[in-house]
């Protein structure tokens, strides 16, 4: 339990299913991860392999149709799934986790003025006045980068990258000690990726804030992961150090999918990986990437378990 | 030497214009802005002063962030918007005299790739469908043979067997396979010139890369000429021999993928390139360094260089003042920045 207690998040056999018409989207099967106070955990996918639900298994946004949703989540070593709603939405979410959904830039309300958004979350979360929240906005609009008179100003009146910021600003307003971003730069252009990568890693430093990044961009992700999780058809098959993971990747997955990305700084010719995801409804029995893997063999018909190697947790037989 | 002989050829005056697929002088695509529905306010200069030459069977790739007139280009390039004022001539022929049919056969010269398949697709329409609608519409009134184009088409793309995916509707098929769809809907008329806008930006990694060598393939084995529009400057040197940087309007630097990617010259093909992240765990030590302010507005661009308010090298008195022209710093690699005058 002490141990426990003096991590940030961790999660355990962490599962939701959903129903749909044509069978259950198994779209979290049963991920496991740590994350200690003040990183940063990217967590990479193609479309289509849960990340986007895993984000929402952690904050309990779930849609209706939710066949399963079980496993254990720690936070600072409480397991807020035995909390109720009530419980979870008043001490959990906002309060300890925020998230910025996908394209958060464009979901701003278009007749609230900006200040007033990013103040909102401060006066329902930590029951303050709105003149002390709008303080807050201001704040935390410095912390982000946006001059302080745009408090005035309707989203129109903003870029996408302002926008985004904005979006940013409005996760921290309650000094949550970890934010969730799901996509946070794929709409954006390059520089104002740069621009809002450097304003993330300014807030990790700055504020102390733990992220997990959720994303399918490798090459931004890389501007502020401190550990890599690559996700495949609902698993988590590979966790590791950023440092580790990046120059040499062990799942044959992560390596493919390392060996897609185009590099300006090498003239390494790009591979594709042949083949799809399974679909999260009819999973393959035993490893879930067998059908697409050079290297399959006998073994990987059974399910692999994780298998721990210098620190590093993969989960392939290869590794046994 | 050969490439050495390609740039001779391309510097000299007297070009063979055989080989110039598509010229470009001096365009100018502006939008008129009204106030209350007429009174006039101002123009959005989205393409102000552009000139290249493309020969057959070129690739070049036009890099800029959204908002910098590259969708203006190659819609003006495509004969969907009618430029302000300048010359547009394909395959000798001018755009602007175009009209009617014969603007509809230019447009069967040209193929274009959406950036985003799902949405450039019809969701009512099954593949076959969708991939005979411009067959019947370019006059080819024989079903069979239509049919046979089509396979041939879906063949080149590689998706098989052909008959398997003829009556699938798009939302059946993988973000990989409609882009496929796309570039097969793009091919059918055996065009000389394919217009890709961010064929790839919407696709996963893995199979970005897949379509990208395909496009490739087919560039080579049709010799076509491809423009590639993309904001992503690690896919183009797989793709493009040459580059063209655009900003607000106008292009500020023309060079062959290597010389410019090794040797960027405009302060922004600089802060471009450094703000390309190549997967590297060192990168979250560093913080990147990126130009102040956003692109201007393209109804009043700043005088002068439109990057001044941006440049770290900013020459007070010059650059605000005067529009600078394309100098050539090293054969082929030209450049619109005062610092190589």
């Amino acid at each position: 339990m002490n141990v426990m207690s003096q991590k940030l998040l961790k999660i355990e056999d962490l599962v939701l299913h959903f129903k749909t018409r044509s069978g259950t989207v198994q779209a979290v099967d049963g991920v496991d991860f740590e994350l200690d106070s003040n990183r940063a955990v990217v967590i990479l996918g193609e479309s289509g392999c849960g990340k986007s639900s895993l984000a929402k298994a952690i904050l309990r946004l779930l849609p209706r149709n939710v066949q399963k949703y079980s496993g254990e989540v720690y936070l600072q070593g409480t397991d807020v799934m035995q909390f109720d709603e009530e419980q979870f939405r008043q001490n959990v979410r906002w309060a300890e986790i925020s998230l910025v959904p996908q394209a958060a830039m464009n979901s701003l309300n278009p007749v609230i003025k900006v200040g007033d958004q990013v103040a909102e979350p401060a006066m329902v979360h930590l029951g303050i006045k709105k003149d002390e929240a709008l303080g807050l906005a201001r704040r935390m609009f410095q912390h982000v980068g946006v001059p302080e008179d745009f408090l005035e100003r309707y989203p129109f009146e903003l870029s996408g990258g302002m926008r985004q910021r904005v979006a940013l600003a409005m996760a921290l307003v309650t000094s949550p000690s970890l934010i969730v971003l799901d996509e946070p730069t794929s709409a954006l252009d390059l520089l104002t990726q740069a621009n809002i990568m450097n304003v993330l890693k300014r807030i990790k430093q700055e504020l102390g804030t733990s992220f997990i990044l959720i994303t399918h961009d490798i090459a931004t992700s890389s501007e502020l992961a401190d550990e890599v999780a690559i996700m495949y058809a609902g698993q988590i098959v590979e966790v590791g150090h950023a440092r580790d993971f990046f120059p040499a990747p062990l799942h044959p997955y992560a390596q493919m999918l390392m060996a897609s990305v185009p590099r300006l700084r090498s003239n390494s010719d790009p591979m594709f990986i042949t083949g799809q995801p399974p679909s999260l409804i009819d999973l393959p029995t035993g490893c879930r990437f067998k059908a697409r893997c050079p290297f399959r063999f006998d073994k990987c018909d059974r399910e692999p378990p994780m298998f721990g190697k210098n620190g590093r947790k993969v989960k392939c037989w290869l590794y046994e | 030497m050969i490439t050495e002989l390609r740039d001779i050829k391309m510097n000299t005056p007297n070009i063979n214009e055989a080989e110039t697929l598509l010229s470009i002088q001096d365009l100018h695509v502006w939008y008129e802005l009204r106030r209350f529905g007429f009174g006039h306010a101002g123009y959005v200069k989205a393409v102000d002063g552009v000139s290249f030459k493309l020969e057959e069977g070129e690739t070049v790739a036009v890099v800029g962030e959204s908002g910098c007139g590259k969708s203006s280009l190659m819609k003006t390039i495509l004969g969907l918007n009618i430029p302000t004022s300048g010359d547009v001539v394909f395959d000798g022929e001018n755009l602007s005299g175009l009209k009617g049919n014969g603007l509809r056969h230019y447009r069967f010269k040209v193929g274009y790739v959406q950036q985003d398949p799902y949405g450039a697709l019809p969701p009512f329409m099954n593949v076959q469908k969708i991939l005979e609608e411009p067959l019947i519409i370019s006059g080819m009134k024989n079903k069979e043979e239509r049919l046979a184009r089509i396979h041939k088409a879906m063949s080149e793309v590689k998706l098989h067997p052909v008959e398997d995916f003829l009556q699938k509707f798009p939302h059946m098929l993988s973000g990989g396979q409609q882009q496929r769809i796309v570039i097969a809907r793009a091919m059918l008329r055996e065009p000389k010139l394919i217009v890709a806008d961010e064929p790839v930006s919407m696709l996963d990694a893995s199979v970005r890369v897949e379509i990208l060598k395909l496009l490739r393939a087919l560039q080579e084995s049709h010799g076509l000429s491809v423009i590639y529009i993309t904001h992503d400057l690690s896919t183009v040197k797989y793709f493009s021999r040459r580059i063209f940087v655009m900003y607000a309007g106008n292009l500020i630097e023309k060079a062959e993928t290597r010389h410019l990617l090794e040797n960027p010259l405009h302060p922004y093909t600089h802060a471009l390139l450094a703000a390309t992240s190549d997967p590297d765990a060192r990168n979250a030590e560093t913080f990147k360094e990126v130009p102040p302010g956003e692109p201007p507005s393209l109804v009043n661009p700043p005088t002068g260089c439109r990057f001044h308010p941006r440049c770290p090298h900013f020459m007070a008195g010059l650059c605000d003042v005067k529009f600078p022209p394309d100098f050539e710093p090293e054969p082929g690699h030209f450049v619109a920045c005062w610092l190589y005058q």
